[in-house]
């Protein structure tokens, strides 16, 4: 099963894949451009990993870390599929980054390993933006570089666990204006998903609408406004993004 | 038991009181900080840290004591984005007393999840009006451990004030009603231990009180 969440004729509705198309709950069946993409489930704490590929870890100068890099994310970041994400005019350096996103599906508390698979709802895919002009070395990734608004897509759709019966050898790939700039696959995150479901739920209760972001390879590159970047997933999705610049925004322009 | 936050995020800042800021002395200039910070460094205390006044603080048991930090929650009304300074005010419901608890670290290079979004670490108190406190930059702040006052400070100490605060936040990230804004942590947290209360008050805001239990502990 996929599910989405959209807006369709004046509501908001969650909907299912059904050939091409989107079948909402009420039994009407659409296009799926007749549709606005929302984030495709209700987040409640929304964990993401930073250096969780070694090749990315490496392209960004960092050694081996002794634990996994995690920070959070306000609601306010999360935009849907097909959504614009904005790109200050100050800014010099801003990267997509194709992240599989794992959905907790009940409450998790010290889950071993062994376990984690039990927990997971299922997944999506997601494009965590980063605007490196505002890092500091402060909580590094800091906020102002990844919980701005819109910064994070995420979808198309939610896929059931069972449909993705080994999350851990998925391809990634993302495209930049329909060129590759981006490959990788799962396989080589540094700690996969049941260490990353471990490791969080020994300290932390995870609970139904939890999402965790698990990192990205290499390949990223700098994107611009009118940019149309594809973030992709096999089996998984296809999550389409567009960069726009200040002005879609009513701020004002670079003179 | 009053539920805050009413449905939204619980944002902290870090480094926001000068005495904190100052604390740190060269370090900030040294790797691998290399400056002090420029615009509000910000983290999220998670659902599964939010509890009540009066509900037990779970204390790790590799831990001896954990940090007790008393924040001003300013918990936001009306929709915030790109705010001025001269209306930040306007768009606070009110204020509530919060105690950032953290597990003692040296560090603030890297988010401290495992550090500060332990279950129970963000007891939260009751929320009030702001005209209640109409000078939200003028609040003595009190923490008690097992009665004993163990931190006197002011919000007259931040480096941001609460409407500076608010502009410089939704600059770059919209607030929404409910969210919950901490303007920061006085230097010198106090230390408490598993078996001791610990109390914080803000003047014309409130107390929260909890006690500290061993993690697994039979309440």
């Amino acid at each position: 099963m996929r599910r989405a969440r959209v807006a369709y004729s004046g509501a908001i509705h969650e909907a299912t894949a059904a050939g091409g198309k989107l079948r909402l709950e009420d039994g009407r069946t659409v296009s799926e451009d007749a549709v606005v993409w929302l984030p495709p489930f209700r987040p409640r704490t929304i964990i993401a990993l930073g250096l969780n590929y070694a090749d990315h870890a490496k392209e960004l100068a960092f050694n081996a870390q002794e634990e996994p890099l995690v920070f959070l994310k306000g609601p306010n970041a999360l935009v849907g599929h097909r959504a614009q994400t904005r790109r200050p005019d100050d800014a010099t350096f801003m990267h997509y980054e194709c992240e599989l996103a794992v959905v907790i599906g009940k409450p998790a508390r010290r889950v071993a390993r062994a376990d984690a698979y039990d927990y997971v709802a299922g997944y999506t895919v997601a494009n965590d933006y980063a605007i490196r002009d505002y890092l500091e070395n402060w909580y590094r990734p800091n906020l102002r570089v990844k919980n701005r608004d819109g910064c994070t897509a995420i979808g198309p759709w939610l896929v059931e666990r069972a449909e993705v019966p080994d999350p851990m050898r998925l391809a990634l790939r993302t495209t930049v204006n329909g060129k590759v700039t981006q490959e990788g696959n799962t396989r080589d995150m540094i700690s996969d998903v049941p260490a990353l479901i471990e490791y969080l739920s020994g300290f932390m209760t995870l609970d139904a609408g939890d999402v965790i972001l698990t990192g990205t390879p290499e390949g990223v590159v700098n994107v611009m406004p009118g940019d149309e970047v594809v973030t992709e997933i096999e089996g998984v999705g296809r999550l389409v993004s567009t960069i726009v610049g200040d002005e879609a925004f009513g701020r004002s322009t670079r003179q | 038991m009053n539920q805050a936050p009413p449905g939204g995020t619980v944002y902290g800042v870090l480094l926001n009181y000068k005495g904190a800021l100052a604390a740190l002395g060269d370090a900030v200039n040294e790797p691998p900080y290399k400056a002090p910070p420029i615009a509000p460094v910000l983290y999220i205390k998670p659902a599964n840290t939010w509890v009540g006044d009066g509900a037990p603080i779970p204390v790790p048991g590799d831990v001896d004591a954990l940090q007790m930090g008393a924040a001003l929650g300013v918990v936001i009304g009306r929709t915030a984005c790109r705010v001025p300074l001269e209306a930040a005010l306007d768009y606070v419901a009110g204020y509530t007393v919060v105690n950032d608890v953290s597990v003692p670290h040296e560090s603030f290079y890297r988010p401290s999840i495992r550090f500060k979004c332990r279950d129970g670490f963000c007891p939260i108190g009751r929320i009030v009006d702001r005209v209640r406190a109409p000078n939200p930059d003028a609040l003595a702040v009190r923490v008690f451990v097992d009665g004993a006052l163990r931190q006197r400070n002011t919000t007259a100490n931040l480096i941001r004030s609460t409407a500076r605060l608010i502009a410089d936040v939704t600059e770059f990230m919209t607030l929404v009603p409910g969210d919950v804004l901490l303007t920061g942590v006085p230097e010198n947290a106090p230390l408490a231990r598993a078996g001791q209360r610990v109390a914080i008050e803000i003047e014309h805001v409130g107390r929260v009180e909890n006690p500290l239990v061993a993690e697994g502990a039979d309440p």
